[in-house]
C-alpha cells in the first residue's frame, strides 16, 4: 500500500500544495512534482552539491532532505534568486561574466552555494572561497573560472 | 530507498517512547539516515522528525564549560566564539568535517551516530558479507581494499574505523553526554567492534542524545585538532589527532596532555599511553616524537592501510609541538 502525506511547501514565496510518499526528498518534490528543474539531482548522495538549495536562508542538500521535513520552511532554489524584473543575481552575473562552468550541470548548485558562501562571510580570500565552496564539485573542473566569479561577487557585495 | 512512514514527534518523551517500536528510527538532519536509507545499509519502517522539538539546539558557554544541545547544528557549533576560546580543537574538528551544506543540516546527535565509511558496509547489494550489517555473514573488508580501514581496536570480525572528527575532540577532553536518564562518558558510549560490530553505541531503544557536555580547562584552551586526509577539504581523516596541552609554571614541563586519534580506530580512539609517557616530562620534540609512537601499540594492518601506522604518530607528534609552541 502507498502512504502518502499532504504537504504544502513555500518556495521561492508561493506556497505550493503536494501529495507525495514520505520518502520523497526535496529535491525529487522540486524536481518531479512542482517542475522546478533548476535544481539538479548529481550524485544524490549527499557528495557533489548540485542539488544545493537554500533553507530558511541556509544552504543545504536537497537530497538528503526530506520533503515532509521542510514543511514550514522558507525554500529558496535557483529560479527565485532573480529579482521580478528578470535581473540576475550578482552571483549568476559574475558566473556569465566569467565564464564559470563548461556543461553547466553543477551551475546551479554552484551559484546556490556562493550566494551562501558570500552572505556567510565566508568568500574573504580565494583560500577560504576553495574551502567554503568545497562541498560543491565540478566536473568539467572549472574551479578557477568559480572563485573568480565568487570573488568579484562578494567584493561587490562589501 | 524503500517507502517509510513519517511523523513529527510531538514531545520528547513521544520521541523516546517512538524508538521502541522496531524499524524506527529519529530523523535530525539526515545526513547519515537519508544516505544510508538510499544505500540500502538501513530500512527503517518509521522515521519520526524529531527537527520540529524546541530547546534542544541551544548552545550554553558559562565558568564551568559547554553543554551543546544534541539539535544544535554543525555550523552553529563551528561558529560560536564561546565554544572557540574554550575548546578549538572542538571549533577545529567541525569546521574541518563535511561540507558546508552538510554542516548546516547535520546536528551534533547525530554526528556522534555516523557510521563507518567503509564501502563494503555502504554497498549491500555488491557485498551481502558484512558483520556489522549482518553478523555472523563475515567480513568483505578484510582481503579487500583496505586503505581507509582502522588500524586499531578492530577484529577478525570487523576492521571499518569511525569516520567522525567531533568525537575525536570529545574523547579528548572526557566530554559527557546527557542521555536524560543517565550520564556517559563519549569514551564509554562507543563500543570496540572486537566481537560484535554490529554494536557500535551503548545507546539503549527508548534513549536518545539530548546534549553533550564539556568542562573547561587549561588544556582545551590550548588545542587543536589536525586532520591530514587524501585531499584539502571535503574528505574523512586519513589519520587526525585532538591535542590539547597545559604547562606547568615554568613553561616548559608538561602538567596536562590530551591526546585522541580519528580515522585510524574502530573508534574515537583516546591515547592513554602517550598521554602518560610525556606527563612530567619537558616538551621537546625528539620525546614526542618518541612518546607519539606508542599511540600504535597493538595496531594491526591489512596491507593498505599499513601507512597510518607510520602516519598517525605524526599526526600527533605535530600536532603536540604545535600547541606547544615548537612547531
Amino acid at each position: 500500500m502507498t502512504r502518502t502525506i499532504h504537504l504544502s511547501l513555500d518556495i521561492n514565496g508561493q506556497s505550493h500544495a503536494l501529495d507525495v510518499e514520505p520518502r520523497v526528498t526535496l529535491l525529487d518534490a522540486l524536481r518531479e512534482h512542482l517542475a522546478l528543474t533548476g535544481t539538479k539531482k548529481g550524485c544524490d548522495q549527499g557528495q557533489c552539491g548540485a542539488c544545493t538549495c537554500h533553507v530558511d536562508g541556509q544552504r543545504v542538500l536537497s537530497c538528503l532532505t526530506l520533503a515532509a521535513q521542510v514543511e514550514g520552511r522558507q525554500i529558496t532554489t535557483i529560479e527565485g534568486i532573480a529579482a521580478e524584473t528578470g535581473e540576475l543575481h550578482p552571483v549568476q552575473a559574475a558566473f556569465l561574466e566569467h565564464d564559470a562552468f563548461q556543461c553547466g550541470y553543477c551551475t546551479s548548485g554552484q551559484i546556490m552555494s556562493a550566494v551562501a558562501c558570500i552572505k556567510e562571510g565566508h568568500a574573504g580570500s580565494d583560500d577560504e572561497i576553495r574551502e567554503y565552496m568545497s562541498g560543491n564539485l565540478c566536473r568539467c573542473g572549472a574551479y578557477n573560472s568559480i572563485v573568480s566569479a565568487v570573488r568579484e561577487a562578494a567584493e561587490a557585495a562589501r | 530507498m524503500r517507502d517509510f512512514s513519517y511523523s513529527r514527534a510531538g514531545s520528547l518523551d513521544e520521541a523516546r517512547q517512538a524508538t521502541l517500536a522496531p524499524g524506527a528510527l529519529l530523523l535530525a538532519g539526515g545526513t547519515t539516515l537519508l544516505d544510508l536509507a538510499k544505500c540500502g545499509v538501513t530500512e527503517p519502517e518509521t522515521v519520526i522528525d524529531i527537527t520540529h522539538l524546541a530547546g534542544l539546539d541551544a548552545i550554553t558557554v558559562d565558568e564551568e564549560g559547554i553543554a551543546i544541545g544534541a539539535l544544535a547544528r554543525m555550523s552553529a557549533v563551528a561558529d560560536h566564539p564561546g565554544v572557540q576560546a574554550a575548546l578549538p580543537a572542538v571549533t577545529q574538528s567541525l569546521s574541518l568535517a563535511a561540507s558546508a551544506q552538510l554542516r548546516n543540516m547535520a546536528t551534533i546527535g547525530g554526528n556522534l551516530l555516523q557510521r563507518t565509511r567503509c564501502s563494503y558496509f555502504r554497498d549491500p547489494a555488491t557485498f551481502p558479507a558484512c558483520n556489522k550489517r549482518n553478523p555472523g555473514s563475515g567480513c568483505s573488508a578484510i582481503g579487500g581494499v583496505t586503505r581507509n580501514h582502522a588500524v586499531l581496536g578492530t577484529s577478525e570480525q570487523c576492521i571499518a574505523s569511525y569516520p567522525g572528527d567531533m568525537a575525536i575532540a570529545l574523547v579528548a577532553f572526557d566530554a559527557v553526554l546527557d542521555l536524560g536518564t543517565r550520564q556517559v562518558p563519549v569514551e564509554d558510549f562507543f563500543l570496540s567492534y572486537a566481537d560484535a560490530p554490529e554494536e557500535e553505541t551503548v545507546l539503549k531503544p527508548g534513549e536518545m542524545i539530548l546534549a553533550v557536555k564539556l568542562r573547561n580547562s587549561a588544556a582545551g584552551m590550548r588545542s587543536t585538532y589536525l586532520k591530514v586526509r587524501d585531499r584539502q577539504s571535503y574528505e574523512f581523516a586519513a589519520a587526525s589527532a585532538a591535542v590539547g596541552l597545559e604547562f606547568e609554571d615554568d613553561g616548559r614541563t608538561v602538567k596536562d596532555i590530551r591526546v585522541a586519534l580519528g580515522g585510524v580506530a574502530s573508534k574515537p580512539w583516546r591515547a592513554r599511553a602517550v598521554e602518560q609517557a610525556l606527563v612530567g616530562k619537558p616538551l621537546e620534540a625528539d620525546t614526542v616524537a618518541w612518546a607519539a609512537r606508542l599511540a600504535m601499540d597493538g595496531a594491526v594492518s591489512y596491507s593498505d592501510n599499513l601507512y597510518k601506522i607510520e602516519l598517525a604518530p605524526r599526526v600527533v607528534t605535530r600536532a603536540i609541538l604545535t600547541v606547544g609552541g615548537l612547531a
